[in-house]
């Protein structure tokens, strides 16, 4: 295993949190959907109120963990390089579908660029048609039939990309270890992300509280 | 790690896609309904049946509110009829099998949406049941209890009196299995199937109506398809 020298900062706590946070609610909303929604399942674990109620709530809480992020700067930095593409992303793109190796990227590629806004894009969609499912005084019953096929099938897609988000945090230890101790080597970070202006020289902290969790 | 690089300008594609994404969840929400129809009409001329695993899938789903539900057989299954009636009872399956059936063809209605078409249901009619105690004057509702220790429901007398009510002993003529709410369950062909009680082990004849478990969440106690629970479904019955 290659020894890991020089480390830069790609997430700070604030970000790590609001990753951990929306990551775990969304596990229990995916699970409580699967208890609410597949035959098997929902028939061994019964208790469907119950199951409801955290589903709901664990939705409810979705949103959460991003807004009161927006009070940390670097995580308000990174949501607007995450919005935001720039040529290079286009040529990543390029390459991906020519099978080519030279992939350019700033601190994210545009793949997770795309990843982070399907993201939001899609909490908006499926805590809002949930709102018209849960709320039913909220709108006639033909919106609740039609916000109850959106959610089905959104809820679906939603399981399968993040299926491919974990799939591609699997096949990347470096990147995992990004996200869990904030830190990544310099030389993963010039291969992976080149355009990256990570401020050359900075003092580096290698420290043990960082990067053992 | 500042933002003065790059990556501060260039084109806003994340506000295209999250636009994008809120106008087709919008789109879809208008055209679930349609949508809804044509995905379950596929669903039911598709002979492979993979198309039940598709999401918005048309069938039956398994909802219970309690943790498990203790399985009976015709061994250890009976039917208690009481309350203001002049004959208290005490049915066992092969009772229930003895007695005349009535078998009914007609969709399944559930409050939530999803609907199951030409479904069988076999059974005894639940008059059949209520004349067979003989109710006693000054009744005016029926209450039913569960064994899964949680549900009821309710019907006013009059609307337990309709011929398309029965105490089902088959479900697409089968015996209805333990997860379809087995060996017995309520049948109320014109109301959302909530009404339907599953696992049904007691019939009380009461002097007013008490309502059932969902009544108790805020659904309607009269649960006519199409004409209660703010919804417009066509009727079932």
């Amino acid at each position: 295993m290659h020894r890991r020298a020089e480390l830069v900062l790609r997430f700070t706590r604030a970000e790590r949190w609001v990753h951990r946070t929306t990551a775990a609610l969304m596990g229990v909303c995916l699970a409580t959907a699967a208890c609410l929604y597949l035959g098997p399942l929902a028939v061994l674990v019964g208790n469907r109120p119950l199951v409801v109620t955290v589903h709901v709530w664990c939705g409810l809480a979705l949103p959460v963990p991003l807004l009161l992020g927006l009070a940390s700067r670097a995580l308000r930095a990174d949501f607007s390089r995450l919005s935001r593409f720039t040529p290079a992303d286009r040529q990543w793109l390029r390459a991906l579908r020519a099978r080519a190796g030279h992939r350019p990227a700033g601190k994210f590629n545009a793949g997770q660029k795309l990843y982070a806004q399907w993201t939001l894009g899609s909490m908006l969609v499926i805590i809002g048609t949930g709102l018209l499912m849960w709320l039913t005084h909220l709108a006639p019953p033909t919106w609740r039939t039609g916000a109850t096929f959106v959610h089905d099938w959104l809820a679906a897609a939603i399981a399968v990309v993040i299926a491919g988000h974990v799939r591609m945090a699997l096949r990347d230890r470096e990147s995992r270890l990004g996200m869990r101790t904030g830190l990544v080597d310099r030389t993963w970070a010039e291969r992976e992300h080149p355009h990256w202006r990570t401020g050359r020289r900075e003092p580096v902290r290698t420290g043990a509280d960082e990067a053992v969790e | 790690m500042d933002s003065t690089d790059e990556e501060g300008r260039g084109t806003p594609v994340g506000r295209r896609v999250v636009l994008g994404l809120l106008g087709l969840g919008a789109l879809g929400v208008a055209a679930g309904p349609f949508l809804q129809r044509v995905e379950s009409g596929l669903a039911e001329r598709d002979p492979s049946g993979l198309s039940g695993l598709l999401p918005g899938n048309a069938g039956f789903r398994y909802y219970s509110v309690v943790t498990s539900v203790p399985e009976r057989t015709a061994a250890d299954y009976t039917l208690t009829v009481g309350g203001l009636v002049e004959r208290p009872a005490a049915h066992r399956l092969a009772d229930l099998q003895a007695m005349p059936q009535r078998r009914l063809v007609k969709d399944v209605q559930c409050v939530t949406g999803w609907r199951v078409p030409d479904t069988p249901f076999e059974g005894v009619p639940l008059a059949h049941l209520l004349d067979a105690a003989g109710v006693r004057p000054g009744a005016k509702a029926v209450r039913f209890d569960c064994f899964d220790g949680a549900y009821s429901e309710s019907l006013t007398l009059e609307q337990a009196r309709r011929d398309d009510v029965l105490v089902a002993l088959r479900l697409q003529d089968k015996p209805i299995t333990h997860d379809h709410g087995g060996p017995v369950r309520l049948y109320v062909a014109p109301m959302y199937f909530y009404k339907s009680a599953k696992w049904l082990s007691g019939i009380t004849v009461t002097d007013s109506v008490q309502p059932g478990y969902w009544e108790g969440n805020g659904y309607d106690v009269d649960a006519w398809v199409g004409r209660s629970n703010g919804r417009d479904d066509a009727p079932t019955s």
